[in-house]
């Protein structure tokens, strides 16, 4: 079940840092939002407080509101543990349990759910999230074998597995594809694709056509200089950004004249 | 083309390639380091052999004990390894726990402080632990025996009749469980601290608490680090003299009743006690003990490693 997420006057701090100042926007369900801008301009921070793992960061806080269906994801009695198992993340470089095998990587998350499980509704749910990540037809014959044996772009596709799995509602991407080769990020944005229809994607990226290819809305962040805040300083349908964008610097960027 | 093909490179390991004169020194004096642990080894593994070797032959009534070389070693190893693995069982959870909290649990003010001191728990020299054990902790554990002794004196273990004065096997266990604390939870907290925080943000991000995030991604990758310090440790007790011979109280053989005076002695504790005594076959007969000992050590060290080979494809390493 996608839902919509509304951020208002968010500000993102490490320690008394302001690494980001006064998000507003709003991520539609069921589409792919792509963040994009300079290294340090804070997207990915900005991210990862979308489903609290900012905080797991010593002396990492928010302040301002995470609005998914009209509950606060900040709000004094929400536990972040459930956000988190809510909102799915994928991260820059692949990172599967080493220490588990291809089947446990993507049971993972449903073990933690719900300890009392079948065999046969665990395998269905294990051939089903690898089809989702089409991963299934590589290695169905060896789910019994570590993850980390895999290629890089396998290893991505087994933690998308891993993350939709649990039937998040929303998913983060931090760079999914910055440690891959071209034909595993075309696999990758193909799947992007796919899980759209299931879920809300948002997504970092460096890659300037990716969010191009892939995305609805974009979100440019920048920042003014060195230890000052990020701001997301024009948010807007992909189209418009890249042909006719509101901001002079949101111009600048895509056109390659800084940054 | 035509000059890559007129210098083929040579392949890896031929020797024949350009070699800088600081590789070629490096390469020997690790080469000679490495070296040298086998010529140390040999020589104590000769010395071990040639000098048990009377020992070996003797006949049976010149052993001390008359009961031959057998019935001499085996109450010795016996207390060496049940004084040691009570050493480890009670010291593992415990140094893992300390190494958790250290790691993941404590503020880091406090962690730094609680680390340091646990450091310096292996600064201490194991006859001063001998000391304390003998005479603050032996004391205080005798009320603890006998209630032992009254309310679970159905099980072997400890049957009793409880010490008066404490210096059980149990004691000593709990000794060297100090003792070997430092070594296994300096190693499991390096360990844990070790584990990429790409593998705990996966955990967290599943949705994982902070133990099950311990659970996924910090034991699995943490465990042959740690029962590589478990080893170490092991090692430590098996091989303690001092502290064993101080608060061990002697006498009689092959016994699970741990909280009784009648104690097997440690193969350590046993050369160390009656080495200044001894003379002709009654040191060979020591030595050979010793070198049953070191057999045992390294079969301990054989059994650690394979059991951390065992599931190598999925350590982590890769």
């Amino acid at each position: 079940m996608a839902k919509r997420i509304d951020v208002s006057d968010l500000d993102i701090y490490y320690g008394n840092f302001l690494a980001v100042e006064g998000v507003n926007v709003s991520i539609e369900p069921r589409s792919i939002t792509a963040l994009i801008g300079p290294s340090g301009c804070g997207k990915s921070t900005f991210l990862r407080s979308l489903n609290r793992m900012h905080e797991v960061i010593p002396g990492a806080r928010v302040e301002g509101k995470v609005v998914m269906d009209g509950v606060d994801l900040y709000g004094s009695d929400v536990d972040p543990v459930d956000v988190r198992r809510q909102v799915g993340m994928v991260f820059q470089r692949p990172n599967p349990f080493p220490t588990m095998s291809i089947y446990d990587n993507v049971a993972a998350g449903m073990r933690l759910n719900s300890k009392k499980m079948r065999k046969s509704e665990l395998d269905d749910l294990v051939e089903r999230s690898l089809r989702g990540a089409n991963l299934w037809n590589e290695v169905k014959d060896r789910l019994d074998r570590p993850g980390a044996g895999l290629s890089g772009g396998q290893q991505q596709r087994l933690c998308i597995a891993r993350a939709i799995a649990v039937e998040p509602d929303v998913l983060l991407m931090d760079e999914p594809c910055s440690a891959l080769d071209p034909i595993s990020t075309l696999a990758i944005e193909d799947l992007m694709t796919e899980l759209k229809e299931r879920f809300t994607i948002v997504i970092v990226t460096h890659n300037m056509q990716q969010a191009a290819r892939v995305s609805e809305q974009t979100g440019f962040f920048n920042l003014s200089g060195v230890g000052q805040p990020g701001r997301l300083i024009e948010f807007n349908p992909t189209e418009k950004i890249f042909s006719n964008p509101d901001q002079k610097a949101t111009e600048d960027y895509i056109s390659g004249r800084f940054g | 083309m035509s000059s890559t093909r007129t210098t083929p490179p040579s392949p890896p390991g031929t020797g024949r390639s350009v070699r800088r004169p600081g590789d070629r020194v490096f390469a020997g004096t690790a080469k000679g380091a490495g070296i040298l642990i086998l010529v140390i080894l040999a020589g104590v593994t000769a010395f071990l052999l040639v000098e048990a070797f009377p020992a070996l032959i003797a006949p049976a009534e010149e052993i001390p004990g008359d009961g031959g070389l057998v019935s001499y070693i085996a109450p010795l190893v016996f207390g060496t390894l049940l004084a040691a693995v009570i050493a480890l069982l009670v010291a593992t959870p415990l140094a893992v726990a300390i190494a958790l909290f250290i790691g993941y649990y404590a503020p880091r003010r406090l962690a730094q402080v609680l680390g340091y001191l646990v450091d310096l728990l292996a600064a201490i020299p194991s006859i001063v632990y001998g000391f304390w054990g003998i005479f603050w902790l032996a004391p205080k554990l005798v009320p603890l025996y006998e209630w032992l002794e009254r309310n679970l004196g159905f099980i072997p273990l400890f049957a009793g009749p409880a010490s008066t004065t404490g210096r059980t096997m149990l004691t000593v266990g709990l000794v060297l469980a100090v003792m070997i604390l430092p070594i296994i939870s300096a190693i499991s907290r390096e360990v844990f601290l070790q584990v990429p925080s790409l593998h705990r943000e996966a955990a967290l991000a599943l949705g994982a608490t902070r133990w099950e995030m311990i659970r996924m991604a910090v034991f699995p990758y943490g465990r042959s680090g740690v029962v590589g310090g478990a080893m170490l440790g092991l090692g430590r007790a098996l091989g303690e003299t001092m502290a064993v011979a101080i608060v061990l109280s002697v006498s009689g053989g092959i016994t699970f009743n741990l909280i009784s005076s009648g104690n097997p002695s440690t193969i350590a504790a046993n050369i160390a006690l009656e080495f200044p005594e001894s003379s002709g076959l009654d040191i060979n007969t020591l030595i050979a003990s010793g070198l049953a000992l070191f057999v045992i050590t390294f079969a301990v060290n054989m059994l650690a490693r394979a059991i951390v080979n065992r599931r190598a494809d999925f350590s982590g390493a890769n």
